[in-house]
């Protein structure tokens, strides 16, 4: 059986994915910064799925200990999964320095040092699966996601770069960007319907997209169309629109 | 950010705040704040229990903690669906030791109205079965409770309608079974008379229920059928069903798409459907082997058929009267034949002896029936009170939605109790629903 490890499992989105491949038979790593809250979700899965669960210590801030996190874990993960992220109140970011540096530093940069020491193994090994959960907010820079926008425009650069690097060593590297989400963190907002998804979806959708090796995934498949026309507006006019 | 809410009967609905939790430092948060709220699960009572300005859903607090497969002692989380207990149990050799007539309710949500089901005269309630559970307080402190163990609060929030707590964590005792299938036994009644003593003569039977058509009047008054049922065993099964005797049902859904019109249910619709529900039984008695689903959750099958009843929603009236009172019966089944007012069907059962605070069950027999909200519902609802009342009879406060709080005084003895423990766990009535509220159990004051 094959091992996932799940990086920033507590949120919605990363419960479902965790959930999702553990009723595809694979044993799951879960981690977070308080692996003790991770408790009933380990229980969980394996009582529902019959299958292997561990949680595990991680904080994406901590750079210099994703090494010894990585190298500890055993059996070696065949899936590594990032779906850590913050999403602070832009306004409030942008006045305050550490709540930007923060942003950055956990959506992209603890995602790049981590991703690095995977990818670095996966190499070596000549297999294995590296799914980076960034957002369609990476597309295109715009005021009202400006610090959280460009920390996963980079994320989705570097992503596109690694499988560029590792395509000849046979790992897989998947950018996943959804769209709306009913999570948590949303639940107070006016989201439309149509245009947004469950946790459940989206795990959904990430599973089919690493069984079909998928490069680049939007959630739901319309937001790619969505995010080619915001795309398209030429910059003269994008200054200019309220987004 | 409000969002229009309400429960199974769609009435009444409201606007409301809808927070949800994945971690017990979140509740504590979401209770920190302060404002009065009710935790809600499925939204499968009938009426204005789990409904507040303000809610906390308990549906993704949802984990199952430990589940020991040779004693069958489960916990979990009060969110989890019995549907998700179902699918994980059932295999494992276990069974639901208590199970409502859906299985799209929330465990936290079945103790708070100590639901029954069709074994109740042999098996009890569901808080029978229950051997400990969490309840975090408004002030946010979270209270281990059992028999032994705050004996107060715990027979308080079995049946308390989440006026005491949060309900957060459960273990329960669950039912051995041999196979997943249910021997099943059909009998025709020709009126109430017979029905009466079919549930005497069938008594030994674990589970029970029946269904009457309410339109019929003469001598065919109470024309029903009688649902018993065994678990199976595995010389009932088949040969080719011995090889996976612990099977799950298929999933075999379909969705009711819209909000029927109100006028499609009438007098003369509901007298066809009856017709044909009752004709579909040829023989005076059927015996035969089933899966679990199609008998215990036979309107499961039809996802939101609520939506049957209209846009303006219906109300299901549940009520108990003693084995004494049986002439009641009669006089209330005939009051609603005359109104006309258009109940597909009613369900009978007749509870066991339980002795509680607040719950709804006590040795007797029980009614059900959903009326569409229409003009003049509502008083012919305070009516049928009166006639409940008359044979000392009480109303299932996880059906309501209008009863009157005189209603609930005069039909629940203990009900000063019952609000001396919500005064000691809930001080300050932060804790309160639309339906606590209209019921005088709390007050905003």
């Amino acid at each position: 059986m094959e091992t996932v490890l799940i990086l920033g499992a507590t949120s919605d989105i990363a419960i479902a994915i965790a959930k999702k491949f553990a009723s595809e038979k694979f044993n799951i790593q879960l981690a977070a910064r308080k692996p003790a809250q991770l408790e009933p979700l380990r229980s969980d899965i394996k009582i529902r799925y019959g299958v292997q669960c561990d949680a595990f210590a991680f904080d994406a801030l901590q750079f210099s200990k994703h090494a010894l996190f990585f190298e500890t874990l055993n059996p070696r993960p065949d899936i590594t999964i990032t779906v850590f992220g913050i999403m602070d109140d832009e306004d409030e970011a942008f006045d305050n320095w550490q709540l930007t540096q923060r942003m950055i530093d956990t959506n992209y940069t603890g995602a790049v040092s981590i991703l690095n020491i995977a990818a670095k193994h996966y190499g070596e090994q000549k297999k294995g699966a590296i799914i980076g959960i960034s957002s369609v907010a990476g597309d295109r820079g715009r005021a009202s996601k400006l610090i959280y926008g460009s920390s996963k425009a980079a994320f989705n650069a570097y992503l596109a770069g690694l499988r560029n690097k590792y395509f000849k060593h046979n790992v897989h590297v998947m950018t996943v960007k959804p769209g709306f989400v009913y999570t948590r963190m949303t639940e107070n907002l006016a989201l439309p319907k149509l245009l947004t998804s469950t946790p459940d979806e989206v795990a959904s959708i990430v599973y089919a997209g690493f069984t079909k090796k998928k490069n680049v995934i939007y959630v739901k498949w319309f937001w790619r169309y969505i995010m080619l026309i915001i795309k398209s507006i030429p910059e003269f006019q994008f200054k200019k629109m309220k987004l | 950010m409000k969002k229009q809410i309400a429960n199974w009967g769609n009435y009444p609905a409201m606007e409301a705040d809808e927070e949800s939790f994945v971690f017990d430092d979140q509740l504590d948060t979401l209770i920190g704040k302060g404002e009065p709220f009710i935790a809600r699960g499925n939204g499968r009572c009938y009426g204005d229990a789990s409904l507040s300005e303000r809610t906390i859903s308990t549906l993704k607090y949802d984990k199952i903690l430990s589940f020991n497969k040779q004693s069958g002692i489960f916990e979990c989380q009060s969110g989890i669906t019995l549907d998700q207990i179902l699918n994980v149990i059932v295999p494992a050799g276990w069974f639901l030791p208590v199970t409502p007539g859906t299985k799209f309710i929330t465990i936290g949500g079945g103790l708070a109205s100590d639901v029954h089901g069709k074994n109740h005269h042999v098996d009890g309630s569901i808080s029978n079965h229950i051997l400990e559970m969490d309840v975090v307080l408004s002030s946010d402190e979270v209270i281990t409770c059992s028999p032994e163990n705050y004996p107060d609060l715990f027979e308080a929030t079995l049946g308390g309608m989440g006026l005491t707590g949060v309900i957060s964590r459960v273990v329960m005792r669950l039912k051995k079974i041999e196979t997943s299938m249910i021997r099943q036994k059909q009998i025709k009644a020709e009126n109430l008379q017979e029905l009466v003593s079919l549930f005497d003569e069938y008594k030994d039977y674990t589970y029970s229920v029946a269904w009457i058509d309410c339109l019929k009047k003469g001598k065919h008054f109470g024309r029903s059928i009688l649902m018993l049922g065994e678990h199976a065993g595995l010389n009932d099964l088949a040969d080719i069903q011995k090889n996976d005797p612990l099977k799950l049902p298929k999933n075999k859904q379909i969705t009711f798409p819209f909000n029927l019109p109100s006028w499609v249910l009438n007098k003369f619709s509901v007298k066809a459907f009856n017709f044909l529900y009752y004709g579909k039984n040829f023989k005076k008695e059927i015996n035969n082997v089933v899966s679990y689903e199609p008998f215990f959750y036979p309107l499961d099958a039809v996802l939101h058929w609520n939506r049957m009843y209209g846009k303006a929603g219906f109300v299901q009236y549940q009520f108990v009267i003693p084995l004494d009172a049986k002439d009641g019966l009669v006089v209330i089944l005939n009051r609603i034949a005359d109104e006309g007012l258009g109940s597909f069907l009613a369900v009978l059962k007749v509870f066991g002896k339980q002795e509680s605070i607040i719950s709804f069950p006590k040795e007797g027999y029980t009614l059900a029936l959903d009326f569409p909200v229409r003009k003049g519902l509502l008083e012919f609802l305070d009516e049928l009170d009166q006639l409940v009342l008359k044979y000392n009879g009480r109303l299932y406060m996880s059906k309501d939605a209008r009863m009157k709080p005189e209603m609930l005084i005069a039909g629940y003895p203990e009900l000063e109790k019952f609000k001396e423990i919500i005064k000691k766990y809930n001080p300050e009535n932060k804790i309160r629903s639309v339906q606590s509220d209209r019921l005088l159990l709390t007050s905003s004051s």
